[in-house]
């Protein structure tokens, strides 16, 4: 159970959840639903990520490494440079030094490896969004929205 | 086999299956395999290409699988869903992944190819150079088998003995 994580606006955070298994996009839209969050779009590869960002202008991006066509640091280089506010975390099994290093290079803001814990990934959101995000004791989305 | 090449995967296949599952999981049989590969359900294939070359299936029988993905995804899933293939791709993903993080920092470089649906019934003989390991992993949804073939890529070994020899 977890506090609802919401902008300071008392509005939910909107996400971007990017990655080419439709499996692990449930995954983690599940666990965001449990935070108090809303789902902005989807995206199953970097290109689309690109323009559902635009299209969309999530709070956070969740963006996965290896996926087809363009993969995530690359894409997350793209909408960063675009969007020098964008809050991009990057989510992966492959979690070895260099892919860190590079992603945070490109201005990913954070990196969580998979299996995804969702009180890693709710502690990783509160601390990306910082000041931007409040969490409320208690409170179902739907009251966080009104 | 090498097992320094193997027990990443082990280690990995283990934490994953527990974390995803919620579950204790143990080994059960470990056998090391010359014959011809035998698929037992939904198999998934990945490569791996760079200093060490071989690949991983992962494979587990249509109930199992059913199991694992209703399991996963918190809902009835039936054998023949296309969500079975999806969970078997990703629990493919995160166990490869896991592995080659810890092989990475160990200072071997490789590049993993996209997962596969093995759909053969049987194929890919051990070799001198690639005899393959068959794991068991047990958890309370059943058993999920692992079948790793890998070996040293020795151009790149020797490649590497060069330069540090210098």
């Amino acid at each position: 159970m977890f506090d609802t994580l919401v902008r300071k606006d008392r509005k939910p955070i909107r996400y971007l959840v990017v990655d080419d298994s439709v499996f692990a996009r449930k995954n983690i839209i599940k666990m965001l639903e449990q935070f108090g969050g809303q789902l902005a779009g989807e995206a199953g590869d970097g290109c689309t990520a690109i323009t559902e960002y635009d299209r969309a202008k999530p709070d956070v991006v969740l963006m996965d490494i290896t996926m087809p066509q363009m993969e995530g640091i690359e894409a997350a280089e793209k909408i960063i440079r675009n969007h020098p506010e964008a809050r991009v975390i990057m989510v992966s099994s492959v979690g070895y030094q260099e892919n860190i290093v590079a992603a945070l290079q490109k201005g990913a803001k954070h990196f969580v490896q998979k299996p995804v814990k969702p009180e890693v990934l709710y502690e990783v959101i509160k601390y990306v969004m910082g000041e931007e995000a409040v969490s409320m004791q208690g409170a179902a989305a739907g009251d966080a929205q009104s | 086999m090498k097992m320094e090449l193997i027990q990443p995967f082990i280690n990995a296949a283990d934490a994953v299956l527990a974390e995803t599952l919620q579950c204790q999981t143990s080994i059960g049989d470990v056998n090391m395999e010359e014959e011809a590969y035998r698929r037992k359900g939904t198999a998934v294939l990945i490569s791996i290409h760079g200093d060490i070359e071989g690949r991983v299936i992962l494979d587990i029988d249509g109930k199992t699988a059913a199991a694992i993905a209703t399991a996963l995804a918190g809902e009835p899933v039936n054998e023949s869903d296309q969500v079975v293939k999806e969970t078997m791709f990703e629990l493919a993903n995160l166990i490869i992944g896991n592995a080659v993080t810890t092989l990475n920092d160990q200072g071997f470089r490789f590049k993993i190819e996209p997962p596969q649906l093995h759909t053969d019934a049987q194929g890919m003989a051990s070799s001198e150079d690639t005899e393959a390991l068959v794991m068991c992993l047990d958890t309370p949804s059943g058993s999920v088998y692992l079948n790793i073939a890998m070996h040293y890529n020795r151009r790149r070994k020797t490649e590497r003995e060069a330069v540090v020899g210098r």
